[in-house]
This record gives C-alpha cells, sequence and structure tokens, in this order.
C-alpha cells in the first residue's frame, strides 16, 4: 500500500570515506566503529521546507551586502540542482560561503595574513525556482594556505550546502574552478577515487551566463541522490 | 536519465560564515502543542577533546507523529561552542512508522557536519524509559551494547532535560548510520 521509494546507494566511488589520513582532520574525527545500515524510513524520506520568510531575494548577490564594492573579480556562479534521475529539485534553499579575493575569511580563526574586506562578508542562500535553477553573483575567490601538510594551499572553492526533499538528500560540498593547478595537490578535491566523480565538482566557464563588460559566469550543476524507480513494497527481502 | 549525486566535500572550519544565519535551537513556536523537552549535548573527538566547530542538525515530526505540517516544521540547527556543546528545545516527537510499517519509537534524526567529515554524520535520539524503545525495528539493527548511545539520558532535577552526545571514536563511540 506505501507508495514510499528509496533513494539509490552512491555508485562506487564517488563518495569520500570517513577516514581519509591524506586529510588529515579525519584521523580523530572519523568512526573506528562499523556503520550501521539504516533502512529509509519516513524520517528519512522527507525533509525541512524554507521559504521567502527566511531567504530574502537579495540574499543571492554577494557583491550588494555592504555600502561600497568589494574588491576582485566579479563572477555570476549559477547552475541546476537535479536528481539522480535528471528531475529538477525547485524550491530548495542553497547556501553558499567562501574566501574573499586575497583567500581571507572573515572569521575569527582565520590568522592567514590576507586583508579582509570590509564590503565583502562571502555568505549567500537562494531558493532554485521552479526548474531547480539557482543563481549567485559574487567575486572569485582567492587561494589560501591552511595546515595540513607543509605548504599546503587549497584552491579556490566556494562552499555549497542543499537540503533536497528529503532527509537523505542532504549535501554539502564545495565548488572549483577550470584549470586551477592546486587542484592536483588538494586532498579534499581528491578524496574520491573516481575521476569523473572529482571532474564533476569543476565549474566550468559558461558564455551563456557571462555578463558582458560586468562578470564571468560560472556554472555549477549539484545532482542530489534520486528515488529508485522501484518501490521498495514491490521487493522482496 | 541516470547521473550520479555530488560528491560530498567537508564545511571546513569556516562553516559559520555560510551557516549560522540560520540557527534555530527553538523549534517550538508559541501555542503548539507537545512535552516539552530540551536536548543538550557536546561533540567529542577521538581524543576526548570537545569539539567547537560542528554544526547540529535535526529534523523530527510533530507530537502526532506527522512530518512537516503546519506550525511545527521539526528542524533545528545548533553550532558547537568552545564547550563542544549545542542544544535544542523542542516536543517529544510521536511515533511514525518504519519499515513494513510496524511503527518506530519516538526519535529525531540527527546530522552533524565538522572540519575533518568529508561527509556528514547521520544518527537518532531515542528517549529514555520510552515503552516503544524495545519494539523499535532501527535499535534492534544496533548491537545491544551500543544501543545506549542513541538514547539521551535524563538530567537529574530538571523537569524534561535531557543530555545527548557525539561521542566521535572509542569504547562509547556514537553509533552513525549509513542510509
Ligand atoms: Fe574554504
Amino acid at each position: 500500500m506505501s507508495q514510499i521509494v528509496g533513494y539509490r546507494r552512491p555508485a562506487a566511488g564517488t563518495q569520500p570515506d570517513y577516514l581519509f589520513p591524506r586529510y588529515a582532520s579525519t584521523v580523530k574525527r572519523a568512526p573506528t566503529q562499523p556503520l550501521v545500515m539504516l533502512p529509509q524510513t519516513q524520517t528519512e524520506l522527507s525533509g525541512p521546507v524554507f521559504g521567502y520568510g527566511e531567504v530574502k531575494r537579495g540574499d543571492h548577490d554577494l557583491t550588494k551586502q555592504h555600502a561600497g564594492d568589494p574588491i576582485g573579480e566579479r563572477i555570476v556562479v549559477s547552475g541546476r540542482v537535479l536528481d539522480e534521475n535528471g528531475r529538477p529539485v525547485p524550491n530548495t534553499l542553497v547556501e553558499i560561503w567562501q574566501a574573499n579575493s586575497a583567500g581571507r575569511y572573515p572569521h575569527r580563526i582565520d590568522q592567514h595574513d590576507a586583508p579582509t574586506d570590509p564590503n565583502f562578508t562571502g555568505a549567500g542562500r537562494t531558493l532554485t525556482d521552479k526548474r531547480g535553477n539557482y543563481r549567485f553573483v559574487t567575486i572569485r575567490p582567492g587561494e589560501y594556505p591552511w595546515r595540513n601538510h607543509y605548504n599546503a594551499w587549497r584552491p579556490a572553492h566556494i562552499h555549497f550546502s542543499l537540503f533536497g526533499q528529503a532527509f537523505v538528500q542532504r549535501l554539502v560540498t564545495q565548488m572549483y574552478f577550470p584549470g586551477d593547478p592546486l587542484l592536483a595537490e588538494d586532498p579534499m578535491f581528491n578524496c574520491v577515487p573516481d575521476e569523473g566523480a572529482r571532474n564533476r565538482l569543476i565549474s566550468s566557464l559558461d558564455w551563456e551566463t557571462t555578463i558582458p563588460e560586468i562578470a564571468l559566469g560560472y556554472r555549477f550543476d549539484i545532482i542530489l541522490r534520486g528515488p529508485d524507480e522501484t518501490p521498495m513494497e514491490s521487493r522482496k527481502s | 536519465m541516470s547521473l550520479h549525486a555530488t560528491t560530498s566535500q567537508t564545511v571546513g572550519p569556516y562553516l559559520h560564515i555560510g551557516l549560522t544565519w540560520l540557527i534555530i535551537e527553538n523549534l517550538v513556536p508559541a501555542g503548539v502543542a507537545g512535552e516539552r523537552i530540551s536536548i543538550e549535548g557536546r561533540v567529542i573527538d577521538g581524543d576526548g577533546k570537545p569539539i567547537n566547530d560542528a554544526l547540529v542538525e535535526i529534523w523530527q515530526a510533530n507530537g502526532d507523529g506527522k512530518y512537516g505540517e503546519k506550525g511545527f516544521r521539526g528542524f533545528g540547527r545548533s553550532a558547537t561552542d568552545d564547550e563542544g556543546m549545542f542544544r535544542f528545545h523542542t516536543i517529544k516527537p510521536g511515533r511514525v512508522p518504519g519499515p513494513g510499517g510496524k511503527l518506530q519509537a519516538p526519535h529525531i534524526a540527527v546530522n552533524v557536519f565538522m572540519r575533518g567529515l568529508l561527509k556528514q554524520h547521520v544518527t537518532r535520539i531515542y528517549f529514555p524509559d520510552d515503552p516503544a524503545n524495545p519494539e523499535d525495528p532501527i535499535l534492534a539493527l544496533v548491537p545491544a551494547d551500543r544501543r545506549g548511545t542513541l538514547v539521551a539520558k535524563k538530567v537529574a532535577g530538571k523537569s524534561g532535560a535531557l543530555e545527548w552526545n557525539v561521542i566521535l571514536q572509542g569504547r562509547d563511540e556514537t553509533v552513525f548510520f549509513d542510509c
């Protein structure tokens, strides 16, 4: 009687393991005991809804949050949020955060000796439209050093957080830029063995969304887990 | 069309910039029916040290066991402080169906994000002394000696106050799920 369907398991090599010693912080934070397989119930198949009561219409433009213009190269970052079946994920909350053009976060623990920008906070959010489209206007983030290993530098990236329509679709990821020579050395980018999966974290230069004389466009499509087409009721376990 | 879900990446140490605009530690608007509870706890790393850069999100049904009903969204988000503490004020959820339509014991779904986690931890909070716990189909999948890590503890002398911790490693390691 129930029409509940489950969400597909990730394809091999496309999602990271918890323990990945090249990324040093995983060592004291990854589980040491086996995970328990959790059947997807109503709890996992439902999720919170957000609306324009919380997200204000200008929250997608990180270049207009202060009195002046932020320093750096203005860019448009946009794309579609789809599920694994290619269906748009509409009206879902997308949150982003990033360093400024000098590679500095306005955060109490960021000690990197690079200037902060009073006109750039580096946080934005929006809701996808009916067809799963989202769009941000921001500044191209700078690379920055971190202390994972000697002379470690993060490639330029934007952090993304998405909810989707079910608890199991919740995703936090990072978007990278094409041609960044730091990608080859970055433990986070290289956390999965599947090269195709890694490369899908890299945005592409997009002439369609580039605004002449104003801002280059980068396209980053995001895929959330998709429901299995087979209703669970018809499976024999 | 068959696509692959985008690879998860860590929230990193600067998560607060993007995520703490929406802190929801009190999930209950005035006038919502249900048994008021508070849940407080700490996130602890493999050295036994509190983690001050974790984000704990919860998802739960209302008092009648319904998700996403008008008046009670059921979503909470708390960032840990310097003592590794997070906190929520909410209501005890009702029972919701589990596998095969069998009712689950009251529970709250939890996602934990932090630097050092390339993907979030998924776990659950159950309630102490709930008569439905022994028949819960999910708790039954957890090795008996580890089930206790999913059950909150009553705080003595404070009505409705519960403590539930996220222990990342070791003997008392919290049960984390793969779903
Ligand atoms: Fe970052």
